[in-house]
């Protein structure tokens, strides 16, 4: 799960962890007043949507930019009023864009240095690892290729979480002595503790700033959570913004199915995770391109299978479908009666190839071929994806 | 022969009386294998199919009934605390099947092993099976949720991180007449109790394993070990296949730890440590066994 930038600051404020004053604004009226209750001087205003690349973007109203620096509240409502409502374009969002719905109105800073800070989770050693860099403001992956020396790595124990001495070692290692040294400490405790409090997978403060007249502050972040911990995380999930993502997957978890929206045309249904993606992966074998993953999981009822038959026929870029069920407990023929009953439900009209093995197949596979559906059996995996690929291009 | 699990050895369920253990729980005593005791706190004294005694905690389970083996299938906020609950009984393996498990519950866990004799294998994974020898590998042991009539007793080792990949490669050894040693499902979570080099390894020194394959996907770079290690150490033909080409960078598909992240654990990059340790890469997962066959006919 990810969330917008106002969101992170508003955990950094309640974790202690320093970044620039600033509040998130839903009309320019409000950006305004929260311009006017700033220390004064230059002011930023950021449009709040979950893609990057907001500076460079361009609203699809003509304006251009979605960070912009001004001088007063007045210019700040003015730019908050060519923002919300609109629809920003930038490099993450493809060319449909996001409707810009609050601004981020900050007091702007002048930086001296940027550097980088993150915390994630390292397979390797299952444990937590800091990663610090003196070049900030870049990324993060060109800096470990170009000059592997100028990034830090250090692990943390996660019974006793980061000591002062780490902290302080990084501090050093970025060059941060004197009253620094000290912000720097209490800055990186602070973010550990809001890593294993809120349960991230991932935090990246890029870039971690050092202003003008001597601050240390998180000016720009990026966190992502562990979905698998979000039951004990009520606080994150009330920041979920369902409108920042794919409808098609919001659909498909309420049904508690695993969807992930790819832009190929063939559709597929299958069950368990490792199986999903080989099947997305034969389909190109065969000279397809793939619609989704979708995961339906070891006990799909006829409703879940129903369900995903109708988010995939939603996406108006699907041509064919292929259903590839490996029924070790699951019985295949229950299976066959979901879906013959959820083609019949959706009104199906484009190919279905389905291929089914394990338990009752036989079953299963009468029942598909007495539905009376338009459909075609595979007999294996390959032969199903060579089916459907050539189903898609006949019918093209 | 096989690895860490025979036929005779005592298995304990812990959550032997929720719908998905219980369930299971059934199906390994239908396929033969020797489930002795039940967990589920606060229903100790109770039976389980009027043969399996349940117990409050796994220490008495062990105790009274000589389990060596569990299986976990209690709910996520939980499972940490039901891991290391077998591993404090001194339990020699805890085969943990619950899906969902935090990843920070799960790096505690992994601190918390080091320096016990206990095995872990997953979470997030289908479980382990030896098949029997009777009909459809009955009288075997079954260990978490693989479909046990698909197996065939052999000599050929399956280690993977996703299940119905496993039962894939499985049913295709079996229909072309090759059985199995033993079946290990590693599951997918980003961190595991065991890896496909622990696993592998353990093929390599096991009498009864004459050849293995090995299947991964996305994301982490323990496919790229294990392959560095057997162009080393393996005496032994593999055959591999890894899934997820086609996944988009960034996204995690299904399983928690199968993501693409900073270019790191592309399919592209496992399959090229295949190939480069002479492992036999199945081009499609219909192929797997095929890949095996090949390969052994190479050796």
């Amino acid at each position: 799960m990810n969330i917008h930038e106002f969101q992170a600051r508003e955990l950094f404020a309640e974790f202690g962890v320093s970044t620039q004053p600033g509040k998130v604004a839903n009309t320019p009226a409000e950006a305004e007043s929260v311009a006017s209750g700033l220390a004064g001087g230059k002011l930023v205003v950021k449009a709040q949507i979950h893609a990057g690349g907001r500076g460079k973007g361009t609203f699809k109203n003509g304006f251009k930019g979605g960070v912009h620096l001004c001088d007063s509240p007045a210019e700040a409502k003015d730019l908050a009023e060519k923002m919300i409502g609109q629809v920003l374009v930038t490099h993450q969002t493809g060319p449909e864009g996001k409707e810009v719905g609050k601004v981020f109105v900050g007091e702007a800073v002048d930086i001296a240095r940027e550097l980088y800070f993150a915390i994630l989770i390292d397979r390797a050693t299952s444990a937590p690892v800091v990663i610090a860099s003196t070049e900030g403001g870049v990324d993060i992956e060109t800096v470990a290729e170009k000059t592997p020396d100028k990034i830090l790595r250090l692990p943390v124990n996660p019974f006793l979480g980061i000591m002062p001495y780490q902290t302080r070692l990084i501090a050093a290692s970025l060059g941060l002595t004197g009253p620094l040294m000290n912000q720097a400490s209490k800055l990186f405790t602070n973010l550990y503790n809001l890593f294993v409090a809120r349960d991230c997978s991932m935090v990246e403060v890029n870039p971690l700033v050092v202003t003008q007249d001597g601050r240390l502050m998180a000016l720009d972040a990026k966190f992502n959570f562990d979905d698998n911990a979000l039951y004990r995380q009520p606080s994150i999930v009330a920041m979920r913004d369902v409108t920042e993502e794919d409808p098609r997957e919001v659909e498909a978890s309420k049904h508690s199915l695993n969807y992930i929206g790819l832009d190929g045309n063939i559709a597929c249904l299958v069950n368990g995770a490792g199986l999903a993606m080989a099947t997305m992966d034969i389909i190109q074998h065969a000279g397809g391109s793939p619609a989704n993953f979708l995961d339906v999981g070891g006990g799909a009822t006829k409703e879940q299978v129903a369900a995903a038959f109708r988010i995939i026929l939603a996406d108006p870029l699907v041509k064919g479908i292929l259903v590839n069920i490996f029924g070790g407990i699951m019985d295949c023929d229950v299976i066959a009666h979901g879906i013959v009953e959820a083609a019949k439900e959706t009104g199906l009209s484009i190919p279905l190839v389905v291929r089914l093995e394990g338990n009752n197949v036989d079953a299963g596979k009468k029942t598909l071929a007495s539905s009376g559906l338009k459909l075609e059996s595979g007999e294996h995996i390959l032969d199903a994806a060579q089916k459907i690929v050539a189903a898609v291009k006949a019918a093209a | 022969m096989s690895i860490l699990v025979t036929p005779d050895t005592k298995v304990l369920i812990q959550g032997i009386t929720g719908s998905f253990g219980a369930r299971h729980a059934k199906l390994s005593l239908d396929y033969g294998t020797k489930v002795v005791a039940g967990v589920t706190p606060g229903k100790g004294g109770q039976m389980f199919e009027s043969q399996v005694p349940i117990f409050d905690t796994v220490d008495q389970a062990v105790r009274e009934t000589g389990a060596t083996v569990s299986a976990v299938f209690v709910p996520p906020p939980f499972a940490a605390d039901a891991i290391l609950e077998g591993v404090e009984a001194g339990l020699d393996l805890v085969v943990c099947i619950t899906e969902g498990i935090p990843v920070i519950d799960m790096m505690k866990v992994k601190h918390a092993m080091k320096g016990s004799k206990t095995r872990l294998i997953g979470p997030n994974c289908p479980g382990l099976v030896t098949p029997g020898t009777g009909e459809n590998s009955h009288g075997g042991c079954r260990i978490g949720i693989a479909p046990g009539y698909i197996h065939r007793k052999g000599n050929v080792g399956v280690v993977s991180r996703s299940g119905t990949l496993t039962y894939e490669a499985v049913w295709q050894l079996t229909t072309r007449g090759y059985g199995q040693s033993t079946c290990v499902g590693i599951g997918g979570d980003p961190i595991n109790g065991t890896s496909h080099l622990d696993v592998l390894k353990m093929f390599n020194e096991d009498p009864g394993t004459e050849a293995i394959i090995m299947i991964g996907e996305i994301g982490g770079t323990a496919e790229e070990e294990a392959a560095a290690w057997a162009a080393q150490h393996c005496k032994k033909p593999i055959a591999g296949f890894i899934a997820g080409a086609t996944a988009p960078e960034g996204r995690r598909m299904g399983h928690a730890g199968a993501i693409v992240s900073g270019g790191q654990g592309t399919a592209e990059s496992k399959i090229a440590a295949f190939r480069a340790a002479g492992i036999e890469v199945a081009e499609t997962p219909s192929d797997m066994a095929d890949a095996l066959i090949r390969r052994m006919k190479r050796a």
